[in-house]
Order: C-alpha cells, then sequence, then structure tokens
C-alpha cells in the first residue's frame, strides 16, 4: 500500500517539474566560457548597388560543373543586381528569374582568408520559396590538392526555401557527403528565418564542431561521431551563395516569389585564445 | 462501480495540479480588460464548436454538409463532408453554405484560418473562406479555386489585418459546384483560427498596384479596384487571397479635392487641385495610387439643340435613347479599352479609357436612320493633346450596306473643353445604305488620345 502511494508521487512531482520548466522562457545551456578574439570581419559598410570588398571576398561565376555539382539552375554572376550593398549596412545576394532561367551570386574567401579552428558566425536574413537554397558554409582550404569531399566541407547554414523556418547544420568527408552529410535541422518554434535576423555559428576545436543558432547549440559532431575520416584539422574558407534548384532543395515552382533575397549584415571569424 | 469512481478522481488529480501549475505561467486576471466577445479559435474540431450554427445558400443542394464518422483526417472522430451534385441535380445546382455563429467571437488574436482537407478527387473548390455571417460580411476573406486531391493535406487563409477581428461571426463558408459536370466529395476537418508565426510577407495592392492618374471634375465619384492581398505561406509558397475592401484604410492626400469612404469610394469634391489615394492594411502600405487631377466645377456637354422628332438618340439624358446592346463592347483580343463611365448631378456622361477602339451596339433592333442627316455627338479630351490626335469614327450597317469611316484631326487646342460633332452621314465613306445601322466604333488612329468623355450621342434631321 505504501510502495503504491509513493509511485503516485513520482509521476505528480515530474509533472510538477515539467509545467515549472515550461514557464521558463528558455532552457539555460551551461557551455565552457571561451575568450573569443575577432580576426576577421565584414560589416559590409558601403555605398548602395558596391560589390563585396574585393581584398576579403571572390567570385564564383556561371553554372560550375553541372550546376556546381548539384543539377542546380542558376548562373552566378558578379552583376550588382545579383550582388551589392544595401547602403544600410548589409550585403544582399539576389536570385532572379528570368523566364526560365535564374541568376544569382555566390562569393567565397577562399586564396584570400581561411582558418583553422575558431568561432565562425553570420547574421543574416533567409530567401523563402520552394527552390531557393541560401547556404553560408566552409570548404577546406586544401580542395584545389585534394579534391571534394576529402577537403571537408562544414555547412553552418543551409535552408530549403519551402521551409522557411527550418535551417540545417552539416559537415560532409570522405565516406559521409553529398545526399548522406552528418546533418541536423533546427526549426523555430512558429517563426520563420527569412522575417528576422539571425545568428549563424560554429564553434570549432580539434575535438568537435558545435553548431549554433541565435547562440543556441543545437548540434555538437565530435570526432567519434564521424563514419569516416575527420578532415577538419586544416584551415577552411568562407562561401556565401543563393543557389535555384538542385537535388538539395528541388526545383522552383510557379508559386515560388521572385526575386528573392538574403541579407548578410555581417560575417565575422574569431579565434580562441587562452 | 464504487471503486471505479475512486480511481477517476484519482486520475483526475495531477491533472488537476497540471492544469493549476499552467495558470501560474498566465498574467493576473487583474491585469486584463473586459473581454466582451470569446476568442475561442475552434470551429470544427470534431462536432459543431460552441454557438456554431450551419445555413445553406440558396440554390445549393441543402444537404450537401454532413458530419462524417468515418473518413477523417488523423483518427479524428468527426469531419465534415460536402457532397458536390451532379450539374443538373434537381435537389440544388452545387454545394454551399455558411458556418456562423449567433454572438461574435473576438478573433484578433490570430493569423489565419486553418483546416485540413482531401477529396475523392482532385479538384478546385470555387470559393472558401470566413468572415460571411449571412449579413454585411464586412470582413470577408476568402480563396478562389482551392486545389484539393484525395490526399490529406493542411490550408491556410490568412487574416489581412487581425485587429478588425474583434466581434466575427463568419467561421466559415463555401461553394463549389460540379467539376466537369461531375459531383464529388470533399471532407474538411480540423477547422480553427491560429496564430502563426509562419505566416510571412503580407504584400496589399489597389488597382493592381499601379499609380494611375485621373483628369477629373467636381461631383464625380468612382470606386477604386483591384485589391489585392497576397501572403507567404508556411510552405514558402505565395498565396493570393480575396479581401474584402474594409480591411483596406483609404487615405486621401487632400481632403478638400477628393475624399474615400471605406469601402473605396472616391468623390471628387473641389477643384483645381490634385489628390491622391492610397491605402494601407494594418501597418502595411499597399502598392499602387490614384492620383486625382480636379479641374472643379464640371462642364457640361452643351444641351442639344433639336426637336426630339427630329432626333434617334444612343446615348443622351436630353432624350429618350432606342435601345442599345451596349456602350462598350470589350472586343477582345485587341481592344485595350476600358469603361468609367461617370455621372454628375444626374448627368450621365460616357468615359472611355486606355482607349484604342471602342463599339456601341445597338442592333436589337437596328436602327433605320434613312430619313437622318447628321450624326452628332459631343465629345471632351480631359488630357494635354497631341499635335497629330485623330479621331476615326467608324459606322456599321447590318442590311448590306457596309462600313462608313469618317476621320478628323483635333488640334491641341480644343484639348480640355467639348467638341460639339456635326457630321453629315454623307461624309461616312463607303457606307451605301444606313437602313439597318447598329454600330458606332470609335478609333484613335495615332496612338495618343488616352481617353475620352462622350455624350449626346444621337442621329437627327433638319
Amino acid at each position: 500500500m505504501k510502495t503504491k502511494f509513493e509511485f503516485r508521487i513520482i509521476p505528480i512531482l515530474l509533472l510538477l517539474l515539467v509545467a515549472f520548466w515550461s514557464c521558463e522562457r528558455d532552457e539555460v545551456q551551461k557551455l565552457e566560457q571561451r575568450n573569443w578574439q575577432l580576426v576577421w570581419s565584414d560589416d559590409f559598410e558601403g555605398p548602395a548597388g558596391q560589390l563585396p570588398d574585393a581584398s576579403k571576398w571572390a567570385f564564383d561565376l556561371g553554372t560550375g560543373d553541372g550546376g556546381w555539382g548539384n543539377a542546380e539552375l542558376q548562373s552566378y554572376t558578379n552583376n550588382p543586381a545579383n550582388i551589392s550593398m544595401d547602403g544600410q549596412g548589409n550585403l544582399v545576394i539576389t536570385a532572379l528569374r528570368n523566364g526560365n532561367s535564374f541568376t544569382s551570386a555566390r562569393i567565397k574567401t577562399q586564396g584570400l582568408f581561411a582558418q583553422q579552428y575558431g568561432r565562425f558566425e553570420a547574421r543574416l536574413k533567409t530567401p523563402y520559396g520552394p527552390g531557393l537554397w541560401p547556404a553560408f558554409w566552409l570548404l577546406g582550404e586544401n580542395i584545389e590538392s585534394v579534391g571534394w569531399p576529402q577537403c571537408g566541407e562544414i555547412d553552418i547554414m543551409e535552408l530549403r526555401g519551402q521551409e522557411p523556418g527550418v535551417i540545417h547544420g552539416s559537415i560532409h568527408g570522405p565516406g559521409y557527403s553529398g545526399g548522406n552529410p552528418i546533418t541536423k535541422g533546427f526549426g523555430l518554434n512558429n517563426g520563420r528565418f527569412d522575417t528576422d535576423y539571425h545568428i549563424f555559428a560554429i564553434e570549432w576545436d580539434k575535438d568537435k564542431i558545435d553548431f549554433f543558432v541565435d547562440d543556441y547549440l543545437y548540434q555538437r559532431i565530435e570526432r567519434a561521431d564521424v563514419p569516416g575520416e575527420w578532415v577538419y584539422d586544416h584551415p577552411f574558407f568562407i562561401l556565401l551563395n543563393v543557389a535555384v534548384g538542385g537535388n538539395y532543395v528541388g526545383f522552383p515552382t510557379p508559386q515560388t516569389p521572385f526575386p528573392q533575397k538574403m541579407i548578410i549584415d555581417y560575417v565575422k571569424v574569431y579565434q580562441e585564445v587562452n | 462501480m464504487k471503486s471505479h469512481k475512486f480511481i477517476k478522481i484519482k486520475q483526475f488529480v495531477p491533472i488537476g495540479i497540471f492544469i493549476m501549475l499552467f495558470w501560474g505561467c498566465e498574467r493576473e486576471i487583474t491585469d486584463l480588460g473586459p473581454a466582451p466577445y470569446p476568442s475561442n479559435p475552434e470551429v470544427f474540431i470534431d462536432g459543431f464548436s460552441a454557438g456554431l450554427n450551419y445555413a445553406a445558400f440558396g440554390g445549393s443542394n441543402p444537404s450537401a454538409f454532413d458530419v462524417d464518422n468515418d473518413v477523417t483526417y488523423n483518427n479524428s472522430r468527426a469531419s465534415m463532408r460536402f457532397e458536390v451534385p451532379d450539374a443538373g441535380d434537381p435537389r440544388g445546382a452545387y454545394a454551399g453554405g455558411v458556418f456562423f455563429t449567433t454572438e461574435g467571437r473576438d478573433l484578433s488574436g490570430y493569423t489565419a484560418l486553418t483546416f485540413w482537407a482531401k477529396a475523392s478527387q482532385a479538384a478546385n473548390i470555387d470559393l472558401i473562406g470566413f468572415g460571411n455571417d449571412l449579413g454585411e460580411s464586412k470582413y470577408e476573406v476568402s480563396i478562389s479555386n482551392l486545389p484539393v486531391n484525395s490526399n490529406w493535406k493542411k490550408y491556410f487563409i490568412p487574416i489581412p489585418d487581425p485587429s478588425k477581428m474583434k466581434m466575427e461571426r463568419g467561421m466559415l463558408f463555401y461553394a463549389e459546384g460540379p467539376e466537369n459536370e461531375k459531383g464529388y466529395t470533399f471532407w474538411i476537418d480540423e477547422v480553427k483560427f491560429e496564430n502563426l508565426g509562419t505566416i510571412a510577407h503580407p504584400r496589399f495592392a489597389i488597382l493592381n498596384g499601379q499609380d494611375q492618374t485621373e483628369t477629373s471634375f467636381t461631383g464625380v465619384s468612382k470606386q477604386l479596384g483591384g485589391l489585392q492581398s497576397i501572403f507567404n505561406l508556411p510552405t514558402g509558397t505565395d498565396q493570393a487571397v480575396n479581401a474584402a475592401p474594409a480591411y483596406f484604410e483609404f487615405v486621401s492626400s487632400n481632403e478638400s479635392i477628393a475624399t474615400v469612404d471605406a469601402n473605396g469610394m472616391v468623390n471628387v469634391v473641389g477643384g483645381p487641385g490634385n489628390a491622391q489615394i492610397t491605402a494601407h492594411v494594418g501597418e502595411v502600405i499597399a502598392d499602387g495610387s490614384l492620383t486625382i487631377n480636379s479641374v472643379g466645377n464640371f462642364q457640361h456637354a452643351p444641351t442639344p439643340p433639336h426637336a426630339p422628332e427630329n432626333v434617334i438618340s444612343l446615348f443622351s439624358d436630353a432624350y429618350t435613347n432606342v435601345p442599345v446592346d451596349y456602350y462598350n463592347g470589350y472586343w477582345a483580343p485587341y481592344q485595350t479599352t476600358l469603361s468609367a463611365d461617370f455621372e454628375v448631378n444626374g448627368d450621365h456622361v460616357l468615359h472611355y479609357t486606355n482607349f484604342n477602339f471602342v463599339g456601341i451596339q445597338f442592333g436589337s433592333p437596328p436602327v433605320n436612320a434613312s430619313t437622318m442627316t447628321h450624326l452628332r455627338m459631343d465629345i471632351y479630351l480631359p488630357n494635354a493633346l497631341a499635335a497629330n490626335a485623330q479621331f476615326r469614327i467608324e459606322m456599321v450597317d447590318n442590311a448590306g450596306g457596309g462600313t462608313g469611316l469618317y476621320t478628323f484631326t483635333i488640334s491641341p487646342a480644343q484639348a480640355q473643353q467639348w467638341i460639339s460633332l456635326d457630321i453629315p452621314l454623307t461624309s461616312f465613306a463607303g457606307l451605301s445604305s444606313r437602313s439597318a445601322l447598329w454600330q458606332l466604333i470609335f478609333v484613335d488612329v495615332n496612338g495618343n488620345i488616352p481617353n475620352f468623355y462622350a455624350d449626346n450621342i444621337y442621329f437627327r434631321k433638319n
């Protein structure tokens, strides 16, 4: 009889705890303190219509090899209509539809800046609509010598425009690339990534890569989690782009609104100092 | 029996605590003002929500709607079933009706009506929405041609401005006719209003988003049309809805020149001067505007001088007109001319806009103008005119008389005043007989007469 009584109390206590927790605004995450020092950044201050700073960014142009390896539809340009400052402290990448063809832009710090480990973050608003595929990501600087996916790829933020409330953080390496990366989605509760700015970041060291949205850790990938080789112990460079169509996202529909913009407030890279 | 009751009570204890704890997160009741209307978001979950009634539309099959306990979304207890009749069904030609409450609900805390739907076949539901209260239906919103198929899918009908929905009685309405003459069945379930942060990027327009300018007069009224409301759904796709004008707040930049009422009716009240009419929905400014260039008091066309017995009138307030089929045939596909006819103090005036050509037809019966000598007509070109503006009138006989053409040049000095044309019928080159006239066609020969007014169009004899 007594045991039975205690048995009842436990679920009540559990309910009590759950109910109290639900009152909190956010679950508090206890993360180890880091001392980050800013080493590279672009705030995209510049007059409207200006291209991104050539000392920091290079362009990928055209359609790549087979739609950049993903059957993407867009052709990348360095036309200010596709990529330019908005004069209000943002860089805007605009995907345009012209009949059945699309133009957009993709920039990278390859040859200009790369870093091993640290915190990489961007504050941005995504585009939206079926077939839109914006990304903030990193590639191994040794891609020219060892190729992809041996060079490694870290996708800090990717979004399928038909799911404007969900982003994905992923890594691609040998044996776990293309349609089979290590990946996790993060969804907003009753919200979307295209209506307000959000901060997308990774914190990366020799043991692990942590993925954040608005400083909320939603994914940690450790060396042991990788089914193939850990290829994240060399410098990576940064890419920003808006793709249209392709294997990851599917194709735009007649209901996909164009033009579509990714509005980037800043990109910042930090290194840990002890 | 007794122990059964005992167990039940014990089961409720933790639930009770749970509920109390949840309430603990809410604001104090004293923080809140009185809520005059319930804010119940549920329309039909597993049955009619509190206070919900149904009325079928006139002419529809009154038994088209029923509650279904077999085909339901997510194995819930009940759904709404709608049987669309075959064409020619003696019970009613379509399925349609209104789910309404007798007491209003405060829906201002929600952003969309949502529901799940499927159908026995792929089909487009002609009209479905909310805000129809069988009365004024002031805040009606609907989607036209909503595509449904044999899979359950969630649908969203956004509320253009939730702050308007303080006492809404129209919870859901629909109208759907047969598809290719054939009836079918569709089901709707889990109908409720939701506060969704996933509906984004509202865009609104008046005049289909165009910035239009019109020369006008004191006393002229014009209904603003071309209202558009578009939202981006949680799927990233755009959805256009038909939103009642009452969602739009219309604003005049100069109320001494033109006013605009809550329904978008523009009244020119003074001049000379300009007023720009714009609109917004909530905080969002609508695309499109109407600029009124008022020249002041309307200059009426001269009173026609001819005795009624010597006149066959097509359009005049001074005479009795013969039957006219139409004053604008909207001849597809090449005609661009629209009509914006108006009335000033009882004086009706034809107003042709976006003019390229336009026809008046009076074929039932045709006009025998054999004894008539002239075509009389007043025209007014309200905008400044280019030097080579040419106007052509074509007169068509329906009994072998052919078509007669008469072209004349209008000088820039003749703009913005009435021009009284009095053209001998013998001047219509190519017209061999006028015993069965049935069409008058006006043509902008050089494409530089954007619009004109016309009044007192008649045939006369001496």
